[in-house]
């Protein structure tokens, strides 16, 4: 039971991680980025890439991943992005399609389809015996990473110059450009800092996850999920939601497997169908 | 709109004095030349292209999927990732009742269309509120419940082998003493019944975004606030519209299991409903006829594609959606304009 409840937590921070990018990029630029898993991807693939390949330790690889997939993201934002913000929200949903069709078929190519492997190091297998509740020390690393990681996040975000200037320009773009802010560097920097901790999660989930080209596809609607039932304006909404998701999806595949993954897109659905912002939305301005 | 409001201002007043709004709304109502010109090539693809009747029907089918998407899309403005849904509940409702009731294709199309009508009923009330992020994850939900259902549900459904051994009767044409139409191998009975659907439903669509109903649409997508402010009933217009086009999607969903004699877990696909919101843009939104410019387009290309590089089909449709949103649709199909200053042309 309370292996089950870890199991979960450490779900759902995993997903916290992977999703927090777009709801950064969802409720700063407004943009439907449905592309968000295909960042996470990379970073999965760099991992195994390096892993299996370079033999590059498996530590080493989580930062090269995080960097790696925030280049990437840097790149795509001022080439392909930047146009796309003013756009229509169709527009947005079909091209971030597009890209996610495109990465899943040149990963395919390049990699081929089969599901990859990560071969963690001995240090992380196995589990920890305390009093009957076993906790995978794979998972325990997890949580740990990713708790430091949003405790950083929190800090930056509230405390920080660049963590004021990021929410003057969430809170009105128009206004905070007015102000003197270069609100077009604050997106790209916010995009690739997104985009590689979606990387840094694809690394890190390789093993919890699953990782293989369909990966985008797979994750999308659970990323679309955290960010939609936890709403777009504050940090801890898509925090509590990816922890609620992560718990329901592991509870629910271990009691009833029967049912599947029916259990959360129906809570989902009723969620949104009771609050349309997101549980723990604030009144938007938009 | 405003190409529609031109035309109506330029034709002349018929012989009854009618009120502005009435002739207005009667002149965006005529019937264009390339519209009969479209609705006689209909047929006329029947009867002079007999080898290709399979393609054609696949073709017809999407037509029909992507008309009812425009539905939603072009009139009303509701955001969809899940139409599938309609599609696949119309297909498995049509392959379900031709295995455990009755084999008789017409009847069963009825079916479908009525069960996937409730289904557009019900799934409404979703759509109703909240921003597009929540209908798009609404709609998203629903198309994915689904699919889990139909997965887990084997034992009425086939779980992941899909839906075999649907064997369908002969077409009996209700009312005459036509009788006896049996689905052959080259498909020319099927795309024949796939046609008069089609035409029908396109039919009877056009009556309706023509009429005073339709032009409401028109105004609540362009501004709810503005149209529940005049008076109009925003959220039961959605629903009409919602649970119409769920019919007709349905239908479209109905033809494909008949014909092809096959319901499997594809019809509830997240592909499915990407592709048509394709197709549907690559022909045009908000004026009926580009489904099915853009299923002729898209099926074209993909058969082209696909026998280039089978494999990697995927590449080249998400390539072509990047390009298409980037150059954006009005250049797209304007090719003399692509070499010019950007933004010159672009209203």
């Amino acid at each position: 039971m309370l292996t089950l409840l870890f199991d979960g937590i450490a779900y759902g921070m995993l997903l916290f991680i992977l999703a927090v990018g777009l709801a950064v990029t969802l409720g700063l630029m407004n943009f439907i980025n449905l592309a968000h898993g295909a960042f996470a991807m990379a970073g999965g693939y760099i991992t195994v890439l390096l892993m299996n390949r370079a033999g590059v330790p498996f530590l080493a690889c989580l930062p090269i991943a995080f960097v790696g997939t925030a280049l990437l993201g840097a790149i795509l934002e001022r080439t392909l992005y930047r146009p796309m913000y003013a756009r229509p929200h169709l527009d947005q949903v079909l091209f971030s399609i597009g890209l996610v069709f495109m990465a899943v078929t040149a990963v395919d190519y390049v990699v081929g389809s089969m599901q990859q492997n990560i071969h963690l190091p001995d240090w992380l297998q196995g589990r920890l015996p305390i009093e009957a509740v076993g906790i995978g020390k794979y998972r325990l690393f997890i949580v740990v990473v990713c708790a430091l990681l949003t405790t950083l996040l929190q800090w930056v975000l509230s405390r920080t110059r660049f963590g004021s200037r990021l929410r003057a320009s969430v809170d009105d773009p128009r206004v905070a450009g007015g102000l003197g802010l270069d609100v077009n560097r604050i997106f790209l920097l916010t995009f690739a800092v997104g985009s590689g901790l979606a990387g840094l999660g694809g690394a890190l989930g390789a093993e919890v996850l699953g990782l293989d080209p369909t990966f985008p596809l797979k994750f999308m609607i659970y990323f679309l999920i955290v960010v939609s039932v936890g709403g777009t304006t504050t940090i801890t909404g898509p925090l509590l939601a990816a922890l609620l998701l992560g718990i329901a999806d592991v509870a629910g595949k271990y009691y009833v497997p029967k049912l599947g993954a029916f259990i959360v897109y129906t809570l989902m659905v009723a969620i949104l169908l009771w609050r349309p912002q997101g549980l723990f939305a604030r009144a938007s301005a938009r | 709109m405003s190409d529609a409001t031109a035309a109506a201002a330029s034709t002349p007043a018929s012989a009854p004095p009618l009120a502005p709004a009435a002739r207005s709304l009667r002149g965006y109502a005529r019937w264009r030349w390339w519209e009969v010109a479209l609705f006689a090539a209909l047929p006329l693809s029947w009867l002079l292209l007999p080898s290709q009747a399979l393609l054609l029907n696949e073709i017809a089918i999407v037509a029909l999927f992507a008309i009812s998407l425009d539905l939603v899309l072009g009139y009303a403005g509701v955001v969809s990732l899940g139409h599938a849904a309609f599609f696949g509940f119309g297909a498995y409702a049509a392959a379900l009742f031709a295995k455990n009731v009755m084999p008789d294709p017409i009847v069963g199309l009825v079916v479908a269309i009525a069960a996937s009508a409730l289904l557009g009923l019900a799934s409404s009330v979703l759509i109703l509120r909240g921003s597009d992020l929540t209908r798009l994850m609404v709609t998203l939900g629903v198309a994915s419940i689904l699919y889990e259902l139909a997965n887990k549900l084997d034992w009425l459904t086939g779980g992941a082998d899909g839906l075999q051994g649907v064997v369908m009767g002969p077409i009996t044409v209700p009312f005459t003493a036509l009788k006896g139409f049996d689905f052959d191998l080259t498909g020319r009975t099927a795309y024949a019944y796939t046609l008069v659907v089609l035409a029908l439903f396109l039919f009877v669509a056009r009556r309706l975004v023509h009429s005073p109903f339709g032009v409401s649409l028109q105004a609540l997508r362009d501004n709810r606030l503005r149209a529940a402010s005049i008076g109009l009933s925003v959220p039961l217009r959605l629903v009409a519209v919602y649970t119409f086009a769920g019919a007709v999607a349905g239908a479209a969903g109905g033809l494909l299991a008949q014909t092809t004699g096959f319901a499997s877990l594809d019809v509830f696909d997240f592909h499915r409903s990407a592709e048509v919101l394709l197709v549907l843009v690559v022909g045009g939104t908000g004026y009926l006829y580009g489904g099915i410019f853009g299923a002729i387009v898209f099926k074209l290309l993909h058969d082209l594609i696909a026998a280039w590089t089978p494999q990697y089909w995927n590449f080249w449709l998400g390539l072509f959606l990047v390009v298409l949103v980037l150059v954006g649709r009005e250049r797209f199909v304007r090719p003399w304009t692509w070499f010019r200053a950007g933004g010159k042309r672009t209203p």
